[in-house]
């Protein structure tokens, strides 16, 4: 059985990340069903004025240590493991980013505490937990069950409503002492993308370009619509990866969090990676020549065709509704 | 008037004339002795099949030369020359046998009134035909030829001869009093220029003009290995050893190889003897650039190029006798957007007068690049998907067959029940959403014919004539011979085995590369197969449609495999009027997708694809607002190229099918 | 630099993928397997840097369909040798995964050394348990790090690029021996001819070493396996390209944007 409930918090470049609101969120309402304590732990420099921020949580731990700002993921283990120790936490919750993936299974090789990742939503019954993780790309789910309600759960971004894991009260804290050792992975420097010509995460409408687009010429098509609507062009990794737009034109897990009043999905899939981030458009149109496109269950509005095809007509009709 | 009877500076005109027939043969041996040393040096291919078969081929295109005579212009001029060649080389040989061997019982060849004649009439036949030649040179070039310093010389020194050849004869005239001859009319004509001219001094002046002759020849002949002229040493081998003289040349097997041939050539050697004998032949006229759609859409690609790099780069290395100082063939020579630019469209090669082969050799440099993983990403894709799933769309092969669900009745699994014929529908047939309903269509019409076909389901596996002609060799065996291993399991009816193919490009490959075991296997085309089921009355059409139509010969069904009357007819037979755009039949001009173009990138740079230039070629025809193809890669091209031409509600792209179950109203009838 | 390269096979997205009678797992009559994507890119990687700075790649697999077909690639593309654990793959959860793996270093026949590196895939499509990479550096001792997308030799040890969110990366030194977990090679991998892998299946020769079949296999308690409920599905445009941008246009005309 639980004691508490452990949230790791996630900072990066000085800023809380949304994925912690939405652990703190998902785990407040475990916390509430399991009648125990939720608590938090916010590692690195800064991390007492930042733990403000955390009031959803019972309690904050505080690490306010340079030398764990983008500390190697064993570092941040060892941690949240002496925490575990000490406070008997029972469930802990884990970021599946960039920043924080691989700490939830360097915890649960190092504690013997099951990990449960890519979780997108949890279920309390009894003092067990089902733990729902989204698997193969989106296509399967598995509901795992934590039996003595004891496990890491890495919890998949934008699964869970960030605004639960948000609250005005500002958390009692309590200073943790880490010694830190010397790490044989040592952060030195960020790199930046250069800056682009468009912002797309200010834009009001997005054409978003991936796979089926099929050819660098045919991303022109996408602009054309993109400039009929006064919106940007914006891809999905694969379109980036191939050069055909600019880093700084990428949304998903590793480029952009978008949230435009209409998001048009040309020949995107739908990946878990691109979906995290764009699920929050206020609408969605996807075009995909297969009717099985995870894209289509979660999208607004779908047309099964090609997007090659599609584009010209669409611009063309766009244009005239403008007049 | 013997001319070698006199004396040159004090030395015997015989002695003169041993001297430099010595040197000249030396200089002229030495070279082509070296020459052909360099082509020995490419890899070996069996060229040497059916020497009779070639020897009929060689004639024909040496000595009748169609392929000239395909640009009017210069065709005749041409021929002339060429004949003018043919006569002047005979009396050379019998002027020098003569004068080198004074006791040979025979006359001078101009002693003979008769040849005399015959070398006058070819002389001014010829000089007429070089005005021309230098005329279409001079003011009207068309595109791609080679406008070179080197073929002024040559003009110019046939022209001298011929000029010898009449004022020798004039002088002679002169020197036999003056009154001329009904064989000599044109040196009689020229004689009365120089009537005041003395006989003894006229005497002279032919015995000048004879060794004026003879040292022009003997010159042509020492400049000639070094020149383009050297395409009339080589080309009549060229065209002996020419693949069309006994294969298919939708075949890119090398037969006879002794190397493993998949990897391709990165440097001069590793290309095929007959790919190096290919450059000396060019006579660089520019037919195959004129005739090539990448070069037309401003692609870099110019077939002429390809050749004449490839040999002077193989003269430069292999005369030196080190690759080291010069450039990569693969890459710097001939740039990677040359060699990806070609679609394969067979254009060149049709056209080329000296069967040069310009496709394999192209397909030789991909496959290098192919070997060293230098692939643009869209390719590697597609390869990849063609690997693992064994089509390009990178669906599951259990998907293959998928488009079947949407027919009324079920299409027979070909490795479970006896059939007749295998359909073997290809990729873009059964994958492409734009094509799933014209190859319902053609199903429901197959089964209104009573045909016994069955389909071989997931087995089936993209053919590889795109894979090969990409280069990627390991992959079309790889998928060869899976599918020949599905065919194995074919229960056929009779012993008469029918393949049926929709794609012409798997219709090609099958048809000729992919030598079934056992063989008796016919391929065919649905085009074919239609033309027989309407002749033969088992698919009797219900209406008859009218209007006008064009037609597009797809290349791999037109050029490469002669197949220009089926769908024609069955165009007729619908009742529609057929007109022929332009460039039809073996002019046809590609889409743009052959050859794995379709996976590629056009490029910034690109003027006109090349099927946007054949949809504005099929709009300037009056009233025709259907544009017929039979191919599935067309459907996709030319429907995108309507589009982006603009060409939108004035013309349709359609399948030969569609309008076959237009005239069936396939849609009301049930199947029997 | 000594770089083992961990190749793991998964399920391939592109078949239809369909849950077994026990409604717990993935039926394995349909499956296919495939490399996992990353892991293709921590190969590319592994290949870049001993073009760059010399050494050896060993490719490593446990036993699992269509898995000989992959080392052989990987060995045609210019890995130097390929190693099979005859432990099948399909039944064992992360964790399992990483144990066989750390006795494979330890066998006494591999040892991790002072230039060693080990690179895998960040993540796989299947990482229900955790990822591989990270595991695998606990059970060897060695430092990790994850989400990487450019390595390069700096001396004695490393300096590799994460990424983090919104394009942002951050650079990191880190001292060899380490595990890294491969988001992207700083290449697309290279494509290698079929007839080159052929010829390397006459000539070269997977290595095989036996380790102990771990004794617990997937140690979470699955309760049910299930495909996504098509529930709140997209209303789906039908028509020809003309009548479907009709709609999207007013579509588009409801959200306000025209």
């Amino acid at each position: 059985m639980a004691i508490s409930i452990l949230v790791l918090a996630e900072q990066l470049r000085g800023g809380i990340s949304d994925i912690t609101y939405e652990m703190l969120g998902a785990g407040r309402a475990i916390a509430q069903a399991l009648g125990v304590p939720l608590e938090a732990v916010l590692l690195g420099s800064g991390a007492s004025q930042l733990a403000s921020s955390l009031g959803a949580a019972d309690k904050v731990f505080v690490a306010d240590n340079p030398g764990l700002d983008l500390a190697a993921p064993e570092a941040v283990a060892e941690v949240v493991k002496t925490l575990i120790d000490k406070t008997g936490a029972g469930i802990v919750l884990v970021g599946c980013t960039n920043v924080s993936l691989g700490i939830g299974s360097i915890l649960a090789a190092r504690s013997q505490m099951p990990l449960v990742n890519f979780c997108r939503a949890i279920k309390v019954d009894g003092g067990a937990l089902i733990c729902t993780s989204q698997l193969f790309g989106g296509k399967i789910l598995s509901d795992v069950k934590l039996a003595d309600g004891r496990g890491i759960i890495g919890v998949y971004p934008g699964a869970f409503p960030l605004e639960q894991g948000r609250s005005p009260r500002t958390p009692p804290t309590e200073a943790i002492d880490v010694p830190v050792q010397p790490s044989k992975v040592r952060f030195k420097q960020y790199i930046k993308p250069e800056t682009g010509d468009v912002d797309i995460t200010k834009q009001n409408v997005l054409v978003a370009v991936g796979r089926g687009i099929q050819t660098q010429d045919n991303v022109q098509l996408a602009e054309e619509l993109a400039q009929a609507l006064g919106g940007a062009v914006c891809a999905s990794r694969p379109v980036i990866d191939q050069g055909w737009l600019p880093l700084t034109r990428q949304v998903g897990k590793s480029g952009m969090t978008v949230k435009p009043r209409v998001y048009l999905a040309f020949g995107i899939s739908g990946a878990p990676e691109h979906w995290e981030g764009m699920q929050n458009s206020q609408c969605i149109i996807a075009v995909n020549t297969d009717p099985k496109a995870p894209i289509f269950d979660g999208a607004h509005y779908g047309a099964v065709t090609d997007a090659v095809e599609l584009l010209p007509v669409l611009t063309e009709k766009v244009k005239m509704r403008k007049g | 008037m013997d001319p070698v009877k006199i004396n040159l500076g004090g030395m015997p005109g015989i002695v003169c004339l041993w001297t430099l027939t010595v040197l000249a043969f030396g200089v002229f041996g030495w070279r082509v002795s070296r020459l052909i040393k360099l082509i020995r040096q490419g890899r070996y291919e069996d060229r040497f099949d059916n020497p009779g078969r070639r020897l009929l081929h060689a004639l024909k295109h040496v000595l009748l030369q169609p392929r000239i005579f395909n640009e009017r212009a210069i065709g005749l001029p041409h021929f002339l020359i060429f004949w003018g060649f043919v006569i002047y080389a005979t009396c050379f040989n019998w002027n020098l046998l003569r004068g080198l061997f004074p006791f040979i019982p025979i006359p001078y060849p101009e002693e003979l009134r008769i040849v005399g004649l015959f070398l006058e009439l070819f002389s001014v036949l010829v000089l007429i035909s070089l005005v021309v030649a230098a005329g279409r040179r001079m003011f009207f070039p068309p595109p791609h030829l080679h406008l070179s310093f080197d073929a002024n010389v040559i003009l110019v020194l046939i022209g001298l001869l011929m000029l010898s050849t009449l004022f020798g004869s004039a002088f002679r005239v002169v020197a036999e009093g003056g009154h001329g001859s009904a064989w000599a009319p044109f040196g009689t004509v020229l004689s009365k220029a120089f009537a005041s001219v003395p006989p003894e001094s006229a005497r002279r002046f032919a015995i000048g003009i004879w060794w004026l002759h003879m040292a022009l020849v003997l010159a042509f002949l020492v400049y000639l290995p070094y020149s383009k002229h050297l395409h009339l040493l080589a080309s009549p081998f060229n065209v002996f050893f020419s693949q069309a003289a006994t294969r298919p040349v939708g075949d890119l097997t090398v037969p006879g190889a002794k190397e493993d041939m998949s990897a391709g050539a990165s440097r001069w050697q590793e290309l095929t003897w007959k790919q190096l004998l290919g450059g000396f032949a060019c006579a660089e006229c520019g037919r195959c650039d004129r005739a090539c759609p990448a070069t037309a859409s401003g692609h870099p690609l110019q077939p002429q190029q390809i050749i004449q790099k490839v040999k002077e780069h193989a003269l430069r290395c292999g005369l030196s006798g080190s690759d080291d100082a010069a450039p990569k063939l693969v890459g710097e020579v001939i740039k990677e957007d040359e060699i990806w630019a070609c679609t394969t469209c067979m254009a060149c090669m049709s056209r080329c007068a000296v069967w040069n082969e310009q496709i394999p050799l192209i397909v030789a440099l991909r496959r290098h690049l192919v070997s060293q993983g230098q692939v643009e990403k869209n390719i590697q894709d597609m390869l990849g998907n063609l690997q693992r799933y064994g089509n390009s769309f990178g669906k599951s092969d259990r998907m293959r067959a998928k488009w079947t669900q949407g027919l009324p009745f079920k299409v027979k699994d070909a490795r479970k029940e006896p059939v007749d014929i295998v359909w073997f529908t290809g990729d873009y047939a059964a994958f492409d959403p734009r094509m799933i309903e014209i190859t319902q269509a053609t199903a429901k019409l197959f089964s209104l014919a009573g045909v016994d076909l069955g389909i071989l389901y997931e087995a089936e596996r993209n053919s590889g004539n795109d894979v090969r002609r990409v280069g990627e060799e390991g992959l079309f065996e790889m998928l060869r011979d899976k599918n020949l291993d599905a065919f194995s399991k074919v229960k056929w009816k009779s012993g008469a085995r029918i393949i049926v193919t929709t794609d012409p490009h798997s219709y090609n490959t099958l048809k000729n590369e992919y030598a079934f075991p056992g063989g008796g296997v016919v391929v065919r085309h649905y085009t074919e197969l239609f033309d027989e089921l309407i002749r033969s009355g088992k698919l009797k059409l219900n209406r008859r449609l009218s209007g006008k139509v064009t037609y597009h010969d797809p290349c791999y069904l037109g050029r490469y495999n002669g197949v220009y009357e089926p769908p024609r007819s069955v165009l007729a037979a619908l009742g529609l009027e057929l007109v022929e755009m332009p460039r039809s039949r073996d002019k046809s001009y590609c889409c743009g997708a052959g050859g794995g173009r379709i996976w590629m990138e056009d490029g910034p740079n690109i003027k006109e694809r090349p099927a946007e230039n054949r949809i504005r070629e099929a709009i300037s025809l009056d009233e025709v607002k259907t544009f017929v193809v039979a191919c599935p890669k067309d459907i996709a091209m030319f429907r995108d190229a309507v589009k982006t031409a603009g060409a939108e509600g004035r013309i349709e792209v359609k399948d030969i099918a569609e309008l076959v179950a237009e005239a069936m109203n396939v849609e009301d009838r049930k199947p029997v | 630099m000594n770089i083992f390269v961990v190749l793991k096979m998964v399920p391939d997205t592109v078949e239809e993928l369909n849950v077994s009678q026990d409604g717990k797992s993935l039926d394995s009559e349909f499956l296919r397997f495939k490399l996992n994507d990353p892991d293709e890119h921590a190969l590319e990687q592994a290949l870049i840097l001993k073009e760059k700075c010399g050494g050896k790649v060993t490719v490593i697999a446990l036993d699992a369909p269509e898995v000989d077909d992959v080392l052989y690639t990987a060995l045609a593309k210019g890995a130097d040798r390929a190693v099979k654990i005859p432990v099948s793959q399909a039944c064992l959860g992360t964790k399992a995964t990483a144990k066989v793996l750390s006795d494979f270093f330890s066998s006494g026949r591999e040892a991790v050394t002072l230039d060693t590196l080990v690179l895998a895939g960040s993540y796989a499509i299947d990482d229900l348990e955790g990822e591989l990479a990270p595991m695998l550096a606990v059970h060897l001792g060695l430092p990790y790090l994850g989400v990487v997308s450019n390595v390069a030799a700096s001396g004695p040890g490393l300096v590799v690029q994460k990424e983090f969110a919104g394009g942002l990366r951050g650079e990191f030194e880190v001292e060899l021996p380490a595990v890294l977990g491969i988001q992207s090679a700083e290449k697309p991998p290279r494509y290698v001819p079929v007839a080159k892998v052929r010829a390397v299946m006459k000539s070269a020769k997977i290595e095989e070493l036996e380790i102990p079949s771990p004794t617990d296999a997937v140690c979470l308690d699955v309760q049910r396996t299930y495909k996504p409920e098509a529930g709140g599905r997209a209303e789906i445009f039908e028509g020809s390209p003309e009548e479907i941008a009709d709609k999207i246009v007013d579509a588009l005309a409801k959200s306000g944007v025209i």
